[in-house]
């Protein structure tokens, strides 16, 4: 029998209702069921979660860190965005 | 402290490395200088990267490595709760493995290929690991010192300048410490016990005091490995600086313990504000990291045997995995 890695999943985890999940790890495993096992076992053993979502890493897009610059640049000059932009005139409440 | 054996430089990868732009160096350095954190993705040279596949992988055998010596008591603690302690303790390690493969893993290594190396003898894990567990008051030596020594060298690699290394560490620090304090109990419920158990108390930390302080390994002079990983932002402080720090600390727990500490030179310096302590038979590290250790062999075959008599779960895992993809894919 060829030797077969495991696919690698991450793990991202939601602390507690209201919050969002977060990137916690990575894990191995053969399914997704056994995902979600191995996320549980590794990454909340002290009630760290009250869900779970584990993802393909292959399945994950990420942008290019070496195209960081360019890709964000078209906000950097609308600086209008910025609530601080604006002037309050002196007297002017709840604004 | 996990790094035993770094000081080795391949001799192929200098020519890569001559590869490397001075530009590209020296923005790397300034975006560490700068205290930025490094990610997985990001440019790197190729000799930080290595360095942390190193450390990292290092790091992650010697926490399953480490299950050995505590295993070896699961079945002969004194008490239930203990013995839930215990395994709780374990299989915490074994967590601890599996976050540093996992951030190994981001430098673009595989958990088979750190698995294979530290099974061919390859990979080296943590010196301590070599010594037998001897007593049930090991287990508290263990926690109190070895885990100790561990918290010691990793709140600093929390704050380390590859990213998911730093994560996993905050990850692994907030486990440690109930570690420590197991150990710590039982040594405190040994002492607090009949002459016979206090006498265990006494003899575990006669044998596991010297290897501790071993731990945060060579004096930084004799340590070629420090400076760049300094300059990397990787450590953060000497190997000396973090053994007198757990020597300033623990000997205190021991007089409370009304333990002795095996170092007839160990006295308080009142100038300095830390203890002086005896000199340290580096010999012996040396011996145990080239494989002489009382249990480096048998650390190894265990491994060796387990991954072996397990390969036929993998096997199936991997089958029943496939089945069912075909299956919903139909």
């Amino acid at each position: 029998m060829t030797h077969k890695e495991w696919p690698l999943y991450e793990v991202f985890i939601r602390s507690k209702a209201g919050l969002s999940h977060r990137h916690a790890g990575s894990i191995h495993a053969t399914d997704d069921q056994m995902a979600l096992d191995a996320a549980r076992d590794t990454y909340t053993r002290r009630s760290e979660g009250v869900s779970l979502w584990v993802v393909r890493s292959s399945e994950i897009v990420a942008s290019d860190p070496a195209e960081t610059s360019a890709f964000f640049e078209p906000a950097e000059d609308k600086i209008y965005r910025h609530p601080t932009f604006y002037e309050i005139p002196d007297g002017v409440e709840n604004l | 402290m996990y790094t035993q054996g770094l000081d080795q430089k391949e001799q192929s990868s200098d020519k890569r490395d001559a590869l490397e732009s001075a530009a590209d160096l020296e923005a790397f350095q300034k975006r560490i200088d700068a205290e930025q954190k490094i990610e997985a993705k990001d440019w790197m040279p190729a000799a930080y990267r290595r360095t942390l596949v190193r450390q990292i992988s290092q790091h992650a055998h010697s926490e399953i490595i480490g299950m050995q010596p505590e295993g070896n008591w699961l079945t002969r603690a004194p008490t239930l709760k203990r013995k839930a302690i215990l395994l709780a303790k374990v299989q915490d390690e074994a967590g601890h493995g599996l976050y540093l493969y996992g951030a190994g893993e981001t430098l673009g290594t595989s958990r088979d290929e750190m698995i294979a190396d530290l099974l061919s003898g390859k990979a080296k894990y943590s010196s301590i690991f070599n010594y037998p567990t001897l007593t049930w008051a090991d287990m508290g030596a263990i926690g109190w010192l070895v885990d100790g020594a561990a918290i010691m060298n990793q709140i600093p690699l929390c704050r380390c300048s590859y990213g998911p290394y730093a994560r996993a560490m905050v990850r692994i620090c907030k486990e440690e410490s109930f570690h420590q304090r197991q150990g710590f109990d039982i040594m405190r419920e040994l002492c607090r016990g009949t002459d016979e158990q206090k006498a265990m108390a006494q003899d575990a930390l006669n044998r596991w005091w010297w290897p501790s302080i071993m731990m945060f390994g060579p004096s930084d002079k004799d340590s070629k490995h420090s400076a760049q990983s300094m300059a990397w932002k990787i450590k953060r402080f000497s190997n000396d600086e973090l053994r007198q720090k757990f020597i300033d600390v623990t000997v205190p727990q021991a007089d409370f313990l009304g333990l002795r500490v095996p170092d007839d030179d160990l006295a308080f310096d009142d100038e300095t504000g830390h203890y002086r302590f005896g000199a340290i038979d580096w010999s012996e590290l040396n011996d145990v990291i080239a494989g002489n250790g009382p249990c480096n062999k048998q650390r190894i075959q265990k491994r060796r045997k387990a991954h072996h008599d397990g390969a036929w779960v993998r096997e199936a895992a991997i089958a029943y995995g496939e089945k069912h993809a075909t299956k919903a894919a139909a």
